[in-house]
């Protein structure tokens, strides 16, 4: 049987590690998203920790160090954001597009005298005993720490939306800004710092991807990472739990159709490849066609919120 | 006052003497300069193009443009702002390129790894990639272990399935065992993607990697995994100083030089030129030091020989992968065949995509 060359430990190991950086910005984005405001600029947020990241854990020697950094450079992005559409008042869209354009542009700037240098490894977590046991060891318990910390964030996240005050204001802001105004709450600074998290998460995806995955740096080097993360907000139907799921149904179905291919497994990649993006377009469609309160939307999404009007 | 400034600026503009002979060159790339591997090997034509002409060229790029539209878009603001000549360097500006240079026949449009010339402003380049890919092959087979080549491949088009079919008959000449393992990723740059696909190809037994994507990743994930790898048209031995064999660097400065050189002379005309090894577009990075001196000799030996016309690639008798005869004893693979190859050769176990 040729699908005997693909262990399903190996891959499952490897369905974790591709899942982990689309996984932290698409908790962040929906955090963004659950207090009304639609950031497109995820891949701009998401370079630009990619590189920042880089750049500090080269030159501190530290991958921890590294990823604070990249978080740093994820809020410093997004904070640009927060400024052009919280206090002046710009089309969300529109400075989301800008923010993932600078944010390309950037990096290939900044990152131009780190091409070609290996970053300080991180280290695998020892969890001991637990990576011994036979299948699940492998699969489950051989990751570096990020993997396990975006898992904790994501019940974090779900928690802290479910069942803390703080979550239920930013919750409120999110589903009707003026009825939180009106209860006192102020929606702006509850916003600028959702779009700030979301701007630490994007950062630590994208550290991520160049200091674990790849690990170097390439300009350009998360080619539509931060879509995909986009993308899987809508998918997941705004629900934290759910991002995660996608997010491993994205990496796996990545990594399942490289398995595939390598063990000589004749499949139509192409519509493999294809279809998170055919199953978010039919998301989209049905939220679009008026029937998105069943499928959570937030109600002030991408709605521009001023004191006075 | 303003109308007055307006006015001022406006004749200034007017009265900036335009040199005549200096020639304005577009380049449009697909991916970014400092991808290391295929649009670097662009760049540093382009470089050596300035460095050659000085004054007497200026030039320009636009990086990470998209086939379609994008490419159309961006190359009409070339031709409107009074570019003489666009180098439109990756497979699929085809149709973009044909579509453009119909609406304007006094740009000169270079196409690189092209097949579509509809206008006489077009002329095609390309190299001849299966000459450097049976070096390569020759060396992995001697070189592997586990008789097991992983191979990352772009897209299905005749340029990278002649190369997977050069590399596997020269590996398998001089190892009968080997095996290819071929994983296709849709895109030419995407650096995760390409780090997965080499650690897939690790994880099922291959000890050396081949790619033809154009990122550093899979040479990296090599060199973490104690295997073998080979760059991608430019060296990339600083990404892998011990897994890294060599790498196929393209070298585009002459043609480049000498196709405006032609324009300066008024001499262009539209060609389609398949360049390798014998014209200087190809080259090899240098030897890594664990290939054994005699393996380093054989390989200059491959080079020298086809550089000089005494051995094509592809000589019969070949059979493609069902079976069928392609070339019979002796018979040598005319370029028609190679610039439009759809096939794999006999002993590729995999199917090809299509």
């Amino acid at each position: 049987m040729i699908l005997g060359s693909i262990n399903p430990a190996v891959l499952m190991a490897a369905l974790m590690v591709a899942a982990t950086p689309i996984l932290l910005a698409a908790i962040g984005e929906l955090v963004v998203e659950k207090a009304g405001v639609l950031n497109l600029g995820v891949e701009g947020m998401m370079i630009m920790g990619a590189c920042v990241g880089f750049i500090i854990a080269v030159n501190t020697g530290s991958p921890f160090i590294g990823f604070i950094g990249a978080a740093l450079g994820g809020i410093a992005l997004s904070l640009l954001f927060a400024l052009l559409t919280q206090a002046l008042m710009t089309n969300q869209v529109a400075s989301g597009l800008a923010l993932t354009l600078f944010g390309l542009g950037l990096t290939a700037l900044l990152g131009q005298q780190y091409v070609g240098i290996t970053p300080p490894r991180t280290p695998k977590l020892d969890l001991g005993p637990l990576s011994d046991i036979p299948f699940l060891g492998r699969a489950l318990f051989t990751h570096d720490i990020v993997v396990y910390l975006t898992i904790a964030l994501v019940g974090a996240v779900w928690w802290f939306l479910k069942y803390s005050r703080a979550g239920m204001i930013l919750r409120a802001v999110g589903e009707n800004h003026d009825a939180a105004h009106a209860l006192g709450y102020h929606v702006k600074r509850v916003r600028v710092l959702a779009i700030m998290f979301g701007g630490a998460c994007a950062g630590l995806g994208g550290a991520y991807l160049s200091l674990i995955r790849v690990p170097q740096w390439t300009e350009g080097m998360t080619v539509g990472a931060g879509w995909i993360a986009l993308a899987l907000v809508v998918f997941a139907s705004w629900r934290p739990w759910r991002a995660m799921a996608g997010a491993y149904l994205f990496g796996g179905i990545v990594v399942l159709q490289l398995n595939l291919q390598a063990a000589g497994v004749r499949i139509p990649v192409e519509y493999l490849s294809m279809s998170p993006y055919l199953i978010t377009i039919l998301v989209l469609v049905i939220i679009s066609s008026g029937k998105g309160r069943g499928l959570n939307a937030p109600g002030s999404l991408n709605k521009p919120f001023h004191a006075s009007s | 006052m303003k109308k007055l400034l307006t006015a001022a600026v406006l004749s200034a503009a007017l009265a900036t003497p335009v040199l005549a002979d200096t020639t304005k060159v577009g380049f449009i790339y697909i991916g970014p300069v400092g991808d290391f591997g295929w649009t670097a090997g662009h760049d540093r034509a382009r470089q050596e193009l300035q460095d050659h002409f000085g004054d007497a060229v200026e030039t320009n790029i636009v990086e990470n443009v998209d086939y379609g539209a994008d490419a159309e878009r961006v190359m009409t603001q070339m031709a409107l702002s009074g570019t003489d000549v666009i180098f439109a360097a990756s497979f699929g500006y085809g149709p973009d390129v044909n579509a453009v240079a119909g609406r304007f026949p006094n740009v000169h449009f270079q196409h690189a790894t092209g097949y579509i010339q509809e206008h006489d402003n077009i002329s095609l380049y390309d190299a001849r990639f299966y000459e450097g890919r049976a070096v390569l092959g020759h060396i992995a087979g001697k070189m592997t272990e586990t008789n097991t080549i992983g191979y990352i491949a772009s897209y299905p088009i005749p340029a990278v399935i002649s190369g997977i079919n050069s590399a596997y008959l020269h590996a398998k000449a001089v190892n009968p065992d080997v095996n290819f393992r071929i994983i296709w990723t849709y895109s030419w740059f995407d650096p995760a993607l390409e780090a997965d696909a080499a650690e897939t190809l690790i994880e099922q037994g291959a000890d050396v990697i081949m790619q033809h994507t154009d990122s550093t990743a899979a040479v990296r994930v090599a060199e973490d995994a104690g295997v073998m790898a080979f760059g991608q048209a430019s060296d990339m031995v600083e990404f892998g100083p011990t897994a890294h064999l060599s790498a196929i660097v393209d070298r585009w400065a002459p043609y480049y030089i000498s196709r405006i050189q032609a324009v300066k002379d008024g001499t262009w005309e539209a060609q389609n030129s398949w360049m390798g090894f014998a014209d200087g577009v190809i080259e090899m990075a240098p030897w890594n030091d664990r290939i054994p001196a005699e393996l380093q000799q054989e390989a200059d030996a491959l080079i020298a020989a086809i550089a000089a016309g005494e051995y094509h690639p592809f000589t019969g008798p070949l059979n493609r992968q069902d079976g069928t005869p392609w070339l019979a004893d002796g018979e040598v693979a005319e370029d028609g065949d190679l610039a439009s190859m759809n096939f794999y050769v006999e002993g590729i176990t995999q199917e090809l995509p299509n």
